[in-house]
């Protein structure tokens, strides 16, 4: 995949005795989040983050991405000290402030982070090299091609000199700043750091209970506040009684808040402000509530079912219409139909949403676990009517971010609440406030035509794709398909006939982005179905999409989003033979495989699961990734596992279902993610690649589904088309 | 409000509160140790899990005046610097992500290996099996509490 739009600017604020050089990354592949965030003036500057050098020699990179897990910290300090060859240890990345004056960009979402940084910081990195061995090569009066460079010394041994950065920093601060663009870079092969398994810098932390997340933060005199939301999407309270939760010990205040509209989208409730989460929590027990349920309030899971199947029975808006699917499906071929149904989810992150501010009159101070600090600065600040530099906010660890905290809803709230209290507040969400108030993965539903010939040759491919979109919540004036189609509008197989149509089903409930987006469904749906045509061509699942990744020898990517079928055979061949795939499995026991690239990363899995009766266990998976060029394989692997997990969850477990508007599931008993004695043993295999840098947050989770419903047609011929899977209802 | 006295990771405090305050909201709000984790309330997730008297228990479930006299340790009790096996494989297999979940999963291990030092892997999933991880890094944990066994066996 080429990626074009990376540029690298470059410019020096020179301090006293230290060195600042501003980086600007490229742009995400994810037509990003951001775009559903109110219009942005271009900003001042052009640079999302500064590489600071300081006169001890230790750098700091300064940058607004959010630690949620994904070792993020880790990676940027590991591409730096690669190129400016440091000592790992002398690399800190620390949090920006939320300047939006300063940085450009400021969000952690749609799996760029690493793909945005990594040719930009390496140039950055080089550039402060760069001036260190000009520097020094001036101090000595020796050539520069005759110093060398070493975790942050530079060395001259003809004289047997050496200089620390440190040491070198005043005089290199004083150089012009090499071009940019033509500063050397190091050869691949000379990578100490780089694509080497490196300890992620935020564990320590993490196993002591010394890590700061959003609802650890404690400020002096701080309150706390719990909302009671009206349980269905635009209802609000009718009527409400104070005098029990007034009475409950600890408990200081109760108001009600509006709902705030369309970008923001809360719910707006009964707010109980108390001097301890507990006291909140019983206040809000205590309160006595009619609730006017709105004009959503019979809004079912059922419905919404209905209303998708018979979406996807109708002509839809043509997305992609390759040669003449019609003609061929009516012409006598050995056909195929299939509809698969997927439902609402919830992200479920194992930290409740929350919130910590404090209004000061004219400014504000807000403490938040958040993907998209300048968006909760913003809203925070329209809330507030301040201007957004008039409010600080400090982004902590998240536990769990997966698109829920990209959200500006509870930063909404905080501001709000914060507004009326006048002292520091933490707005505390339960578990059951978390569950019934997210912005949820959207249904689909799912209608596949498609047609073999008499060889097993496949000559059509027509999927109509519904789904409760995305956009179609967001902003009804934008095209509704933005962010469902991906993942089936590129179906990658070389079939002479597709057709991809959409249609849109309206619905009350909140939708965003769940890790991978719309790559969740239709991977599942994708590779499911191309299974099934294997299946009906009489053809080997593995062998039959092999032979249908064909890369043409004139084969040139159309846009980011473009599949390299080449790279996505590669994967396919390693997962098959890691996995042993034809080799013999007891009676019972099936394998499936399934192929899917996202956000830049091409990944094939295997599952090998055995049935028993109403009942199955995935006994294995084996994950074969090509992300690029990896920069932490500890992450990659650690990212495929828990990506896996996460959609397992999904395939196996979890729904989110309505009835009378309102979610059903409150908490764990009734949306219960997969558990350890679930969990299956998996193995990651990496492909060494020279590519671009794919994202990693994401791309494991969509191949993960199909790869085990496939499996369990193998075991026993039944073919799963709804999550979460039941076999008895197969 | 009632008078409690409390012995948390051996050291002695005397607070005012409800008696039905679930140990979870004393140990974060009224004393700020905010190792120990809210996650469901529910004793559905083990985010709260702490020791009490050594056994692994859900504080938020656990209402403060039922503590009695028996110590409790939280995460903060475990080491003064990481040192506790289970820490210290917890680091080598670099289990956490996102961590929000860790200090409980650390407590439920620490309290199995305590009674069960050569815990199998049914015995792994016995005693995790109320521990949500939702960054998905069980198969680590599990890696993590083999290790662990291991070094606490070589007197490490």
């Amino acid at each position: 995949m080429a990626i074009t739009r990376r540029r690298f600017v470059l410019e020096s604020a020179v301090g006293a005795g230290a060195i600042l050089i501003g980086i600007h990354f490229g742009e995400p592949l994810m037509r990003s989040q951001e775009s559903d965030k109110a219009k942005k003036k271009a900003p001042p500057n052009p640079f999302d983050a500064y590489i600071h050098v300081k006169p001890d020699g230790k750098v700091s990179l300064i940058v607004a991405k959010s630690e949620m897990g994904q070792g993020i910290k880790t990676g940027l300090a590991m591409i730096l000290a690669e190129e400016a060859e440091l000592d790992f240890n002398a690399v800190s990345v620390d949090q920006a402030d939320t300047r939006p004056d300063i940085y450009t960009h400021m969000g952690t979402g749609g799996s760029g982070s690493t793909m945005e940084n990594f040719m930009p910081l390496r140039r950055a990195g080089a550039t402060v090299r760069e001036l260190m061995i000009t520097a020094a090569a001036a101090k000595w009066k020796v050539p520069k091609s005759e110093c060398e460079v070493k975790k942050g010394v530079v060395r001259h041994e003809n004289s047997s000199r050496h200089a620390s950065y440190g040491e070198l920093v005043e005089a290199a601060s004083k150089l012009p700043l090499p071009d940019q663009e033509k500063v050397e870079l190091k050869d691949e092969a000379d990578f100490e750091l780089i694509g080497h398994a490196t300890p992620r810098v935020d564990i320590p932390a993490k196993v002591n209970g010394s890590a700061q997340f959003g609802s650890d933060v404690r400020v002096p005199d701080m309150l706390f506040a719990m909302v009671a939301r009206c349980p269905t999407f635009g209802g609000k309270a009718a009527k409400f009684d104070v005098s029990k939760a007034k009475a409950v010990p600890g408990v200081r205040d109760v108001f009600e808040i509006p709902s705030l509209g369309r970008g923001v989208f809360t719910a707006g409730g009964v707010v109980v402000v108390a001097d301890s989460t507990w006291s909140a929590m019983k206040g809000k027990e205590a309160l006595d509530i009619t609730w006017d349920r709105g004009s959503a309030a019979s809004e079912s899971t059922e419905g919404m079912s209905e209303a998708l199947r018979q979406a996807a029975q109708k002509p839809g808006k043509r997305v992609r219409n390759d040669g003449n699917v019609d003609a061929v499906l009516s012409n006598g071929a050995k056909k195929v139909d299939a509809l698969y149904e997927l439902p609402l989810l919830a992200h479920a992150t194992m930290e409740p949403m929350n919130i910590t501010i404090d209004v000061r009159g004219n400014e504000a101070e807000v403490w938040a676990p958040t993907q998209s600090p300048d968006w909760v600065q913003g809203t925070v600040a329209q809330v507030l009517g301040l201007k957004p530099p008039e409010v600080i906010v400090h982004t902590t660890y998240l536990g769990g971010g997966f698109g829920r905290r990209y959200m500006a809803d509870f930063p909404g709230e905080a501001a709000q609440i914060g507004k009326i209290v006048g002292k520091p507040v933490q707005l505390v969400w339960s578990r059951e406030d978390d569950m019934t108030h997210d912005f949820y993965r959207p249904a689909t539903c799912h209608r596949f035509a498609g047609a073999v010939d008499a060889k097993g040759h496949p000559l059509a491919w027509f999927h109509t794709l519904a789904s409760t979109s995305i956009r179609g919540f967001w902003d009804p004036t934008a095209p509704p398909e933005e962010q469902e189609i991906g993942g089936a509008v590129q179906m990658p197989y070389a079939i002479p006939n597709v057709r991809l149509e959409f249609n849109d089903v309206s619905s009350a409930v909140p939708r965003a982005w769940w890790r991978s987006v719309e790559n969740s469904f239709n991977g599942f749906a994708v590779e499911s179905f191309i299974d099934e045509l294997a299946h009906a061509a009489g053809k080997d699942p593995y062998e039959f999409r092999r032979g249908l990744l064909v890369k043409p020898a004139n084969w040139k990517p159309k846009n980011d989003d473009d599949v390299d079928p080449a790279r996505l055979r590669g994967v396919l061949e390693l997962a098959a033979k890691r996995a042993g795939w034809g080799r013999p499995l007891p009676k019972g026991s099936g394998r499936g495989i399934a192929a899917f690239c996202s956000f830049g990363s091409y990944f094939a899995e295997v599952a090998e699961v055995t049935v028993n009766g109403g009942n199955f266990k995935i006994d294995r998976m084996v994950a074969a990734v090509d992300c690029g060029q990896i920069v932490n394989p500890e992450s990659v692997r650690s990212q495929t596992e828990g990506a896996i997990i996460y959609g397992l969850s999904a395939a196996l477990k979890n729904e989110i279902t309505l009835k009378n508007g309102a979610i059903e599931q409150t908490n764990f008993d009734a949306y219960d993610p997969i558990r350890i004695d679930e969990a299956p043993p998996i193995e990651v295999h990496l492909t060494e690649s020279k590519e671009d840098c794919g994202g990693m947050g994401e791309p494991a989770l969509p191949p993960a589904a199909p790869a085990v419903a496939n499996a369990i047609f193998a075991a026993c011929g039944l073919r799963l088309r709804k999550m979460p899977f039941q076999l008895k209802s197969a | 409000m009632s008078a409690i006295h409390l012995v948390i990771n051996n050291n002695s405090h005397d607070l005012e509160v409800a008696p039905d305050t679930p140990l979870l909201w004393v140990l974060r709000d009224k004393l700020n140790m905010t190792g120990t984790k809210y996650g469901c309330g529910m004793g559905l997730c083990g985010a709260c899990t702490v020791h009490l008297d050594g056994e692994a228990v859900r504080s938020c479930q656990t209402p403060v005046s039922s503590v009695g006299a028996k110590k409790i340790t939280t995460i903060e009790g475990l080491s003064a610097n990481n040192t506790h096996p289970v820490q210290r494989a917890w680091i080598a297999e670099q289990v956490p992500q996102c961590g929000y979940c860790q200090p409980g999963q650390i407590m439920s291990a620490a309290a199995l290996l305590a009674k069960t030092p050569k815990p199998s892997d049914t015995q792994i999933d016995s005693a995790m099996g109320g521990n949500l991880c939702r960054c998905g890094m069980y198969q680590r944990i599990r890696k993590a509490i083999h290790r662990a066994a291991q070094s606490a066996g070589k007197g490490a």
